[in-house]
């Protein structure tokens, strides 16, 4: 799909991932949360070769499916992930999303935005270092995009690495851009 | 642990809100096991000699049935990646989710089953063999299962693979599971073929959550 890749990302980093429909973005990222075994070539941490498990403890994954269940409420739905993977304060992350007033409402009734936004929601658990995020900001508002590049902002700020797709403008300053169709890499 | 148990509580919430899927197996079960009569005719003495095959041949086609749902949703919606990405062991998370298939299919059929073999004339004293062969027999059932849902994920008509895949593997538990009622029934000591099923039972713990953690990784892919 894509060849001689080459990229680095330091503490407090972050890279957006550019191309046509089609380009490997997805792919990308989920080779680099360890979905997706590399055909060639090596993902390092710390530059020593990547060590699965240690590797799922320190990542975050939010890609295009929102891994909602329909049946359960917003609470619900974000508690079990908190229980199953790490905890986390699920009050704070619902807060921290704007999710606060949806709480108890069944996910089957959210908008494809509040749903995009539970699903981000995720990233508030028990901290992670590194995010990988497909499209975050696909069907969010205006105000959604802000709350999400705030979130961005802090997790940077404290160190945390982020990777996302995006198309047009991310939601995010001061970045890395890795295009994939020119396999050229900016900074902007 | 907490995970394991986290896993367990949301499988069972959601079958228990979608109450509809559990009921549906376990009215299939009588209600196909029930044709027999109107097929073989209903002289008690040929059901009886039949029955307790029906039962357990009804027994797994309904685990069959109930399995193409068991990952089927969460890969659907993202949580199978989440579930692979997560920093617990994958074993431990498929264990869950067959346990969690366990309790909402198996359960009720095994609640459901004197119902039917009462139905094909089944002599009551051969309850005991046969409840207790399903109690041992059936988490072998859903966990060689859970391995066909797992290889047969994504794939086009998985539905009829999985059938394909599982149903042969079926068989050990068949044989064991009506020859307990059988021996039973000869007057003979049905214990060898319970300590059998018990046996294909620690094999299928100790092997098929592996088995069928890793398929998943490779559904994934």
């Amino acid at each position: 799909m894509f060849r001689a890749l080459e990229f680095a990302l330091r503490p407090g980093g972050a890279l957006v991932l550019a191309g046509r429909n089609g380009a490997g973005k997805t792919s990308l990222l989920r080779l680099m949360a360890g979905l997706l075994p590399p055909a060639d070539g090596t993902l390092e941490w710390n530059a020593a070769p990547l060590d699965p498990d240690a590797h799922r403890a320190r990542l975050r994954y939010v890609g295009h499916a929102d891994a909602l269940k329909a049946a359960l409420t917003v609470r619900e739905n974000l508690s079990f992930w908190s229980a199953f993977d790490g905890g986390g304060d699920v009050d704070a992350a619902l807060a921290g999303f704007g999710l606060s007033a949806q709480a108890e409402a069944p996910a089957r009734f959210l908008s494809a935005g509040q749903r995009r936004r539970t699903a981000l929601a995720r990233l508030l658990l028990a901290p992670r270092a590194l995010w990988l995020l497909d499209e975050p900001g696909a069907s969010l508002d205006a105000a959604g995009t802000e709350t999400l590049s705030r979130a961005i902002e802090a997790h940077r700020a404290k160190g945390g690495m982020v990777v996302l797709s995006a198309h047009g403008t991310p939601p995010l300053a001061g970045y890395d851009t890795l295009d994939i169709d020119a396999l050229s890499m900016s900074t902007s | 642990m907490s995970a394991f148990a986290a896993l367990l509580r949301r499988d069972l919430r959601l079958t228990l809100r979608n109450g509809g899927d559990a009921l549906m197996v376990v009215a299939f079960f009588i209600v196909a096991g029930a044709l027999f009569p109107f097929g073989v005719g209903a002289e008690p003495a040929v059901l009886a000699r039949i029955a307790p095959g029906l039962v357990w041949v009804m027994a797994l086609l309904s685990v069959l049935l109930s399995l193409d749902r068991l990952f089927q949703s969460d890969y659907e919606d993202g949580s199978l990646d989440q579930i692979l990405l997560s920093p617990q062991p994958l074993t431990l998370a498929v264990a869950a989710k067959i346990a969690a298939h366990w309790l909402v299919t198996a359960v009720p059929l095994m609640i459901a089953a004197p119902v039917l073999a009462l139905l094909l004339s089944l002599d009551p004293a051969l309850l005991p063999p046969l409840l207790l062969g399903m109690l041992l027999g059936t988490p072998t059932l859903a966990i060689l299962g859970a391995i066909g849902a797992a290889l047969s994920l994504g794939a086009r008509r998985g539905g009829v693979l999985l059938s394909l895949l599982v149903l042969p593997l079926y068989i050990p538990v068949l044989v064991f599971g009506a020859g307990a009622v059988a021996a039973a029934a000869a007057g003979e000591p049905f214990q060898a073929p319970l300590m059998a099923l018990g046996a294909f039972l620690l094999a299928a713990l100790a092997l098929g959550p592996w088995a069928a953690a890793a398929s998943l990784r490779q559904a994934a892919q």
